[in-house]
């Protein structure tokens, strides 16, 4: 590779291919770095994207024939125990019309694939089946470039971007992050099973093109600090279930196996009754929070999305923290380009971005609740036992009084968990969420 | 509709390197000093297999999360990406 970039991006997920966008519309010339044979080829989500941040990149992303799924007007909440479960769900017309677009499902080797093509239409350089092994430096320690793994793969630029995702061999071996421990990481597999689309309108009870998101807690995650996810497609469905690697090692309960005992679930088996698999897969999510976020610049490089650990788990939203963190890292790189200075000081203006908007906001105001969950496995052991026998016992009428019955609830709420820790419970979900 | 981990890497697409990009470093690691071995649990796509006196390395049906890289107590397995344009290929993801 004898060309001269001015940028080399690494990875073409939705951070580094925002970063390219931007770059490409500020005349700056880039190359994205994608060790997939496409791209997409080696990302997955959930499959939940947002509209909001695409936009940025991309305002007309609709007209722009953006692989949509379903665009989403329903979210509920699963608590399940189990044998059933408690479901809140909040849906609006809103989210039909003047709101459509906002929260919709994407099937990501598709979606980046699309991305990319974006990025490439802008003057974008994209670049595939190439594995970035290490970066370059010079005597002082600065980054001048990449190594990759093709023959005569060396590739100089005045400013490296790493978009390549949590699992990055790269960040560790370069220093620029450490590897992540098991308790820092969620471990989530995802099946992707097919059904008709009228058949999945019926189901979830949406019209064509519009689509539900269930995020589920409690037993199903086998006493582990975990979630679980199912997401409406055009005609299939994405089930994801994942929890702490730490636990999984702990527990020496297998993922494909956790996943299986999901589908049988009586409030899920319903749902993909007569579907046929069609895909697995399996992938991180950072667990950190905002306290293990990596140093995210310094002299020659930056660093965005996955690879910065920057995820919301509340809130499920990581493909748009890396899609906004890509283009503030590009617009952070144009300004550099106009000082005609790289160095560190310079890029610093990368984090004082990331600082002043919603994703440090949010990242610092959830920063407890990872602690939280490790803090009260009582919400994946015992607690949803506990819970679905008060709802059975309330709304079964078997001719004792209520009062009795929520004596009994009580009282067996009360044998497995302490009034302390019921407390506790209570005060740190206050302070977390 | 129950599915065996066989079946599910089954339904996936890889293009298959020649050789291995996981490597267990020492293995007798695994039987002297490793008594969890959680490579053997925690791989969503049971690369790691018990054998009769070793542990063997499927790395054909590897997802490529990096589960067993840090899970490793011992930090045991040498674990690369695989060559630009191989591995697994996700048709929907």
């Amino acid at each position: 590779m004898k060309e001269r970039y001015d940028v080399v991006i690494v990875g073409a997920g939705p951070a580094g291919i925002s970063a390219a966008c931007v770059l490409a519309d500020n005349g700056i010339k880039a190359v994205v770095l994608e060790r997939g044979e496409y791209p997409g080829a080696k990302n997955i989500s959930g499959g939940v994207l947002y509209g909001h941040d695409l936009a940025r990149i991309v305002p007309d992303f609709a007209e722009k024939k953006c692989p949509i799924e379903r665009n989403i007007v329903e979210s509920r909440i699963w608590y399940l125990s189990e044998t059933g479960g408690y479901s809140v769900a909040y849906r609006d017309k809103a989210f039909e019309s003047e709101r459509r677009s906002n929260v919709f499902t994407v099937g990501r080797a598709k979606f980046d694939r699309w991305f990319a093509e974006q990025a490439s239409q802008k003057g974008a350089m994209v670049v595939c089946a190439t594995v970035v092994t290490d970066l370059l430096r010079d005597d002082k320690g600065r980054v001048i470039g990449v190594r990759t793994d093709r023959p005569d793969g060396d590739l100089r630029a005045k400013v490296v971007l790493l978009a390549d995702g949590i699992n990055s061999p790269l960040a560790v071996k370069t220093g620029f992050r450490t590897e992540p421990s098991p308790a820092h990481v969620a471990l989530a597999v995802k099946e992707v099973i097919e059904l008709p689309e009228e058949v999945i309108d019926q189901r979830f009870n949406t019209s064509p093109g519009d689509g539900v998101s269930i995020e589920i807690l409690g037993s199903i995650t086998s006493g582990m600090n975990g979630v679980a996810a199912i997401y409406t497609n055009r005609k299939s469905l994405s089930f994801c279930i994942g929890a702490n690697l730490a636990d999984f090692s702990a527990k020496k309960i297998k993922p494909y196996e956790m996943l299986e005992r999901f589908k049988t679930h009586p409030m899920a088996a319903p749902l993909i009754q007569g579907g046929k698999p069609m895909e697995y897969m399996a992938h991180w999510l950072a667990e950190g929070g905002y306290d293990n976020i990596p140093r995210l610049y310094g002299d020659g490089y930056l660093i965005a999305g996955d690879s910065a650990m920057l995820f919301n788990a509340l809130h499920r939203e990581g493909s748009n923290l890396a899609m906004v963190s890509g283009a503030f890292a590009a617009e952070t790189i144009v300004e550099a380009f106009r000082k005609k200075d790289f160095s560190r000081l310079s890029l610093k203006a990368y984090e004082a971005r990331l600082k002043n908007s919603f994703i440090f906001e949010d990242l610092r105001k959830y920063r407890r609740f990872n602690p939280f969950l490790q803090n009260h496995p009582e919400l994946f052991t015992t607690l949803p036992d506990a819970m679905s026998f008060a709802a059975r016992e309330m709304l079964t009428v078997d001719g004792a009084s209520k009062k009795n019955k929520q004596k009994r609830i009580w009282r067996n709420l009360r044998k497995k968990h302490s009034f302390l820790t019921l407390l506790r419970l209570a005060w740190d979900t206050y302070r977390s969420v | 509709m129950g599915s065996s981990i066989e079946d599910k890497l089954f339904l996936d697409r890889y293009v298959v390197d020649e050789t291995s990009h996981l490597k267990i470093i020492d293995g007798a690691v695994c039987f002297r000093d490793c008594e969890a071995q959680p490579c053997l649990h925690i791989c969503p796509a049971n690369v790691y297999r018990l054998e009769q006196n070793r542990i063997s390395v499927n790395y054909e049906g590897c997802l490529e999360c990096g589960s067993c890289r840090i899970g490793c107590p011992h930090l045991n397995i040498e674990w690369r990406f695989p060559t630009g344009g191989y591995g697994i290929r996700h048709k929907f993801g």
